[in-house]
């Protein structure tokens, strides 16, 4: 999982409230033997006007102009703000996956779905929950600004926006502790790395045929 | 230092460190992998830029989704087919051993790690498959581990665990003939329920388990999840090790000795404490059937279907109600005139030399009924094959009116191409029982190797040990 520190990235506005996870990657995707791969078909029923499934190519499919992910100017965002209740629905963690694949390492919402929420933080994507007040001055300056960027700095818990705003948010100190340091299950496994080791060169002196 | 269960000194063998809040980094020594359950486990090894921990740790087959008929031209389901050879290439890429499809050691991975030796008394074995309970039968602490974990397994060669409660089933006495491993692993379920052993490791013993070769031990232990535990085991003896010694994994000649001498400390010492005992008489088991969904809704051959109006528990007379539905089955029908359209021979619980064996010594000099539409035997793998063919098994078989396959699951779980139409009912020797388990609307009957031979032989369940 990679680190996440300060994030300065592109944003883009889903002005939706209750984007379910469906929405975020149909069910016919989660048929492929992949966790990655999935961001040309985020947002699939929305971002074209065909209906897609997998295996198609999805450059040669028709975009539906009107989607905001498809204008110019949003190309290459790596934040999203969307309304409440934003990751309803099912528990599949392909809707990370593929936020994550289209280039998202942050979401701000007034509210998130719990599964959802929790499947970001697998998988290096931080949910940042702004009060609804926040969020709607966030869509603003977007609005007003093309090119609008936005400073995550997940250390000092900030939201930082070109006009100036700044926007504190909470997040659990263990969380914060493994996206801090890019630490999934297996990264604090692997701080054990030593005693792993330690662990392997005892039991090569009492039970070597294990290691063959 | 106070008398240990056998669970107790795996667990404690492999602790690599322990959180003040119990929760343990427990050493894994073989890790089994298969085509269904890996592919996304590898994908997020690349995207974090990992190598496994240890590459001779691990042994890959593709079992679930490969065709049992002619092999020559592939897989014809593409969605099948892709999955296999996502784990060619996987293994390829990572370095990590792999049987593939035209390899004669392929087979059903709960087969072919005991075979290869793969498995050994003492270690811990882990596999993105519940079934994986099967290799306790060696003296091993194993059981089955998702996709995330297989993931964290491959990158660190531990997992983050919590020790279990311990069972202890005792199956004291001897079998009676033409009574199986297999009937004394469905009498358990049948016994304590298929939450039975939820939170439990389940150690078998008793002179039943200890009369029982290794083939019938890896039957009961494969059912140890039936019975919802995690794992199930059996302590080492002179069985364990004869089966061991000379397989392809196994210690080589310089560090036999030493492996035996530690292998036969794996037992439960004397005056040791379970959480909680079970009790059979062996010499009371009879061949078993089950009737129903689930593999606790199981009775003996003489018995009869259930009545669900006799059943006060009002949640459990739904569930019989609704089970006798979907099999198509009324109450109080005695289970030997109940009729059956195929029979399937085979799956991780029953499609070893012996079930084989054991199988086509009923089949012998008869042939199948004529309202038998199709009857299979798959073994477990490409060398449980070869032998079976050694000993003239496959011409009993074809002679008998059986079709002889290729090795792999095939209608234990109809991932490839083998499987029940909708309402046709199966003799089978695999372990679930689920509904549309071996196809959308089929119905399963789990049974023995003999008693699905001789279904097949009668046309209808029949008692084998009048047979
Ligand atoms: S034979 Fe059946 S139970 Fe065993 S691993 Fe294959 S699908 Fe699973």
């Amino acid at each position: 999982m990679d680190k996440f520190t300060i994030l300065d990235g592109l944003v883009a506005p889903l002005d939706r409230a209750n984007v379910d996870t469906d929405a975020i990657i149909p069910k016919q995707f989660l048929k492929s033997i992949k966790r990655s791969g999935f961001g040309p078909n985020l947002f699939d029923e929305w971002r074209y006007l065909d209906h897609g499934e997998p295996g198609m190519d999805n450059s040669s499919r028709p975009l539906n102009p009107d989607f905001v992910l498809n204008q110019p100017r949003y190309q290459g965002a790596q934040i999203l703000i969307a309304r409440e209740n934003f990751g309803c629905g099912s528990s599949r963690e392909h809707a990370p996956w593929a936020l994550l694949d289209y280039g998202f390492r942050a979401v701000i919402a007034p509210s998130f779905a719990d599964i959802f929420f929790n499947n970001c933080f697998k998988n290096g994507i931080l949910p940042i929950v702004l009060d609804a007040d926040g969020v709607d001055q966030l869509f603003k300056e977007v609005a007003a600004q093309p090119g609008c960027r936005l400073s995550v700095d997940l250390d000092s818990q900030t939201v930082t926006t070109p006009g100036g705003h700044m926007f504190s948010f909470d997040v659990d100190s263990f969380r914060k502790y493994c996206l801090l340091n890019g630490l999934d299950d297996i990264g604090l496994s692997l701080q054990h790395a030593d005693k792993i080791r330690a662990y392997e060169e005892r039991r090569r002196q009492s039970e070597p045929w294990v290691f063959n | 230092m106070s008398a240990q269960t056998l669970y107790e000194k795996l667990w404690q063998s492999h602790v690599v460190h322990t959180e003040p809040d119990d929760t343990t980094l427990l050493y894994i020594d073989r890790h089994l992998l298969h085509e269904v359950t890996s592919p996304q486990a590898f994908e997020g090894l690349r995207l974090a830029d990992r190598k496994p921990w240890r590459l001779s740790a691990n042994l890959a087959v593709a079992d679930h989704n490969v065709p049992t008929t002619d092999r020559k031209d592939g897989i014809a389901d593409p969605v099948s087919r892709l999955q296999v050879d996502t784990l060619d290439q996987n293994c390829a890429e990572f370095g990590i051993a792999e049987f593939k499809m035209s390899d004669v050691r392929q087979g059903i991975v709960h087969v072919i790690g005991p075979e290869q030796g793969a498995t050994l008394p003492g270690m811990t074995v882990v596999c993105g498959d519940s079934h994986t309970s099967t290799h306790g039968a060696f003296g091993a602490l194993a059981h089955g581990i998702g996709t995330s974990e297989v993931e964290h397994v491959l990158a660190t060669q531990c997992l983050l665990q919590k020790k279990s409660r311990t069972m202890q089933v005792l199956v004291d006495g001897s079998l009676g003939k033409g009574v199986t491993a297999k009937d004394i692993a469905l009498a358990v379920i049948g016994k304590i329920g298929t939450a039975g052993g939820t939170g439990y490791a389940i150690e078998f013993a008793g002179e039943a388990i200890r009369a029982l070769s290794m083939e019938g031990r890896m039957t009961l232990c494969n059912m140890a999840i039936e019975a919802g535990a995690r794992a199930g085991m059996v302590a080492v003896d002179e069985t364990t090790i004869d089966y061991v010694k000379g397989r392809p994994f196994s210690p080589k000649a310089g560090q036999w000795d030493q492996a035996v001498a530690y292998w036969r400390t794996l037992h439960s010492d004397e005056g040791s404490k379970f959480d909680c005992v079970v009790e059979l008489d062996g010499s009371a088991i009879k061949p078993q059937v089950t009737w129903g969904t689930s593999p606790e809704m199981v009775v003996a051959i003489d018995g009869c279907v259930p009545d669900p109006a006799r059943e006060t528990d009002p949640v459990k007379r739904g569930g019989m109600e609704r089970a006798l539905i979907y099999m198509g089955l009324q109450a109080n029908t005695p289970i030997s005139q109940i009729a059956v359209d195929k029979v399937f021979i085979g799956s991780c619980t029953n499609s070893r030399i012996e079930d084989l064996r054991a199988a086509a010594s009923v089949a012998k000099g008869r042939h199948i009924a004529s309202n038998i539409k199709l009857a299979m035997v798959v073994p477990g793998s490409g060398l449980v094959k070869h032998q079976a063919e050694q000993e003239g098994l496959d011409q009993i078989f074809r002679a008998a009116g059986f079709e002889w396959r290729e090795p792999g699951c095939s209608m234990c779980l109809a991932m490839n191409a083998d499987r029940l139409e909708p309402g046709e009912r199966c003799a089978s020797t695999s372990n679930r029982n689920f509904e549309g388990r071996q196809g959308p609307g089929g119905r399963t009957h789990l049974v023995s190797p003999e008693m699905a031979a001789a279904a097949a032989i009668a046309g209808h369940f029949v008692d084998v040990r009048e047979f």
